[in-house]
């Protein structure tokens, strides 16, 4: 069980090796997490990730795969997991996602597909059988990981945003329907990290490391803000930026 | 039966379960019978989870309320819903009070034994499992009368086993002749720990009732200024007319907003408290409530931390082990995190119970709201502290404890969970608290 601080025992994880999952991992294990499950696509980078999470101070974890480009497959990928957390799951986190290449997806049919797979309708299947099981437990708490690049879609990553904006509003109505049910969601909307995601491309403006993502977002778990912007400096910037008119909108998205 | 989100007293981790309020015994023990999980409350007075049961199906008691009338020798039988509150207004005005009272009336006698509670006599009567005669107790394999002298195993597990050994439906007492509705208190001021700690330990067997508020924001030569409250029953009046306790006069009707309890606040709060009290006073005659209840004079004062709640810690250490207290305050003090007056007592002798709380030596409990970010961090070390002095956390206060340290805390768990697996093998009987805490083998 969560206990007063928000702090979770057990720890269900899809996108499992995700830089920012293993980050906020290890501060949870810092505290009270002992069980964690990780599932992704990768069983080695799993492995990896579970082994950080048990020299972290977890005591038990364990890795479940799937395939984001199977949608209907979510459900049961959702229910392996919570077996095998096996008792109450306090907290989800979904941090399944693709930067993908705007320049050369936006031209290909299949890229196109597995953008809105990986990053919109998958994590959308798995948060239906998420909230079932939740709201039959009675209790637990989703972390959506989204992106700042979700509050105005630009021309440079209109797939990678796009998607991201999709769920991030999606998950705005899911949280409203989960109020007073025991159950809450939160949406984790970082700017620019350095990751395995973001390697070998141009550095942008407010740039930080997994670590600084991790620790704003376990401040927030705890005050239960429905959006967590990190850095959170970004909040308010975005809040102009996203009213900018259109052309000057597209002149500062130029050149990056 | 209808869904409903639950919160303990300090409005942090609510969690939704069915609930529904039985009758009857009848319909507690068909409850009973099911492949899911429940749990008794009452009135939802214990400060973290130990009254939620996520997903479960949770038993508002407040509806065994039956009462018969108390014996020349002062016994009496009451449904386990029954709140403190109902009972003294009954038996004041017969002359009889509670043996012992925790410092609230809201809370009912089923949650009461559940908790095994102390109040500020600890010190001379024990905790309220000394005062009980006997109880009914509804399990999963059958509804038992159990007492000191029956079952005696199962009856000590139930006296702050935390609900988890099955459903308390009614409980006889013996309780305490009064003669008048007042206290007589003496009231000391002290600058710092040190002294009050020292009269205390003087004087405090004097006292049927001793207490002592402690600043835990000071620091230094005035590091841990106290006030200590002594007092007993006053003799019969000048007026023969008993009077029960009032209802509360405010009411705080919203959450306070956040921020509102900060680190300065609480500070002048603690300071003006402290500089109130009068130095020295004798004889000083108060009413019941007052002393034994002075926060019921305002109902759901909970909601002044606002929304995000706060966590009463509250532990003891042994006598052997008092300079603990100096070094819990001394710790609390140095991290800035902001709490209220503390309330700082002496236990007397431990009952048998394995889960009970009280053991000989010194108590602390204070209020501190959630939000500074070295809160937990700061209990945590509290706990190696109490652990290390041998002491241990109240389970009824308890909402973040580490479930590791329990088994050192409680070295009786192990033989509270073959009692609880005897009349509940199953495992029906459960809680957010047990299973945070891990008290029940899976």
């Amino acid at each position: 069980m969560e206990n007063a601080f928000s702090q979770p025992q057990s720890v269900v994880v899809l996108g499992g090796s995700s830089d920012i999952a293993r980050a906020i991992v290890k501060k949870l294990a810092a505290a009270r997490t002992r069980n964690v499950v990780l599932a992704g696509r990768n069983q080695s980078l799993l492995d990896v990730a579970a082994k950080e999470a048990t020299d972290a101070g977890v005591t038990s974890t364990s890795t479940a795969i799937f395939d984001a480009n199977a949608p209907l497959d979510a459900g049961r990928v959702v229910d392996t997991c919570f077996e095998k957390a096996g008792d109450i799951v306090d907290l989800v986190i979904i941090a399944v996602g693709h930067l993908g290449d705007q320049l050369v997806d936006e031209k290909d049919v299949a890229a196109s597909v597995n953008m809105v797979n990986v990053n919109f309708t998958w994590p959308v299947a798995a948060l239906a059988q998420i909230r079932n099981r939740l709201l039959e437990q009675g209790s637990g708490r989703i972390l959506v990981i989204s992106s700042v690049a979700a509050i105005r879609v630009r021309r440079s990553m209109y797939l990678y945003s796009g998607t991201k904006a999709g769920l991030d509003r999606l998950c705005d109505g899911l949280a409203d329907s989960l109020e007073g049910t025991g159950v809450s969601l939160q949406i984790l909307r970082p700017g620019p990290v350095r990751t395995r995601m973001t390697e070998g491309k141009k550095e942008q403006l407010f740039t930080q490391d997994v670590d600084n993502v991790a620790s704003d977002t376990i401040k927030e778990l705890s005050s239960g803000k429905r959006v967590i912007t990190s850095p959170p400096i970004l909040e308010y910037l975005f809040a102009i930026l996203r009213h900018l008119p259109a052309p000057l909108w597209r002149k500062i998205n130029e050149d990056r | 039966m209808k869904r409903e989100q639950l919160y303990g007293w300090g409005h942090t981790s609510p969690s939704v379960a069915e609930v529904s309020e039985p009758g009857s015994e009848r319909e507690v023990s068909d409850a009973l019978i099911t492949n899911g999980s429940v749990l008794a409350r009452g009135l939802g007075r214990s400060y973290g989870d130990a009254a939620q049961l996520a997903g479960g199906h949770v038993l508002v008691n407040r509806l065994l309320t039956e009462i018969s009338p108390i014996s020349p020798e002062g016994v009496i039988t009451l449904g386990a819903g029954v709140s403190i509150d109902e009972l003294l207004q009954l038996s004041i005005p017969q002359g009889w009070f509670i043996p012992v009272t925790p410092g609230t009336r809201q809370v009912t006698i089923g949650g009461a034994l559940a908790a095994d509670v102390h109040g500020k006599n600890h010190h001379v009567d024990g905790s309220i499992g000394k005062h009980v005669l006997g109880l009914h107790l509804v399990t999963p394999s059958g509804a038992f009368n159990i007492s000191p002298e029956e079952q005696a195993d199962l009856f000590w597990a139930t006296l702050g086993g935390m609900g988890l050994t099955g459903v308390i439906t009614n409980a006889t007492l013996r309780l305490l002749p009064i003669a008048s509705d007042q206290v007589t208190v003496d009231t000391l001021r002290f600058n710092n720990l040190d002294a009050v700690m020292e009269e205390m330990v003087a004087h405090d067997n004097d006292y049927r009732y001793s207490v002592a508020w402690v600043d835990c924001m000071t620091k230094g030569a005035s590091l841990g200024r106290s006030i200590l409250t002594r007092g007993d029953h006053a003799p019969r009046g000048a007026s023969t007319t008993l009077n029960g306790p009032k209802p509360p006069r405010l009411k705080v009707p919203f959450f306070a907003p956040r921020g509102l309890l900060n680190q300065l606040s609480i500070r002048t709060f603690n300071e003006a408290w402290f500089r109130r009290a009068p130095k020295e006073r004798s004889g000083e005659l108060q009413r019941l409530s007052s002393f034994f209840h002075p926060l019921d004079g305002v109902s759901d004062w909970n909601r002044l931390y606002g929304k995000r709640g706060f966590v009463q810690y509250q532990f003891v250490v042994p006598d052997n082990q008092s300079d603990g207290v100096r070094r819990a305050i001394e710790l609390l003090s140095a991290s800035g995190v902001p709490s209220f007056l503390a309330v700082l007592k002496r236990f007397g002798p431990a009952n048998p119970s394995p889960l009970s709380f009280p053991l000989p030596g010194w108590t602390l409990a204070l209020d501190m709201p959630v939000g500074p970010s070295a809160l937990p961090t700061t209990l945590d070390k509290l706990d190696d502290l109490v652990l290390e002095a041998g002491g241990r956390i109240y389970l009824a206060k308890d909402s973040r404890l580490d479930p590791s340290k329990v088994p050192a805390m409680y070295p009786r768990l192990g033989e509270f969970q073959a009692i609880k697996e005897r009349v509940d093998p199953s495992g029906v009987l459960a809680s957010d608290l047990s299973r945070r805490l891990e008290l029940l083998k899976r």
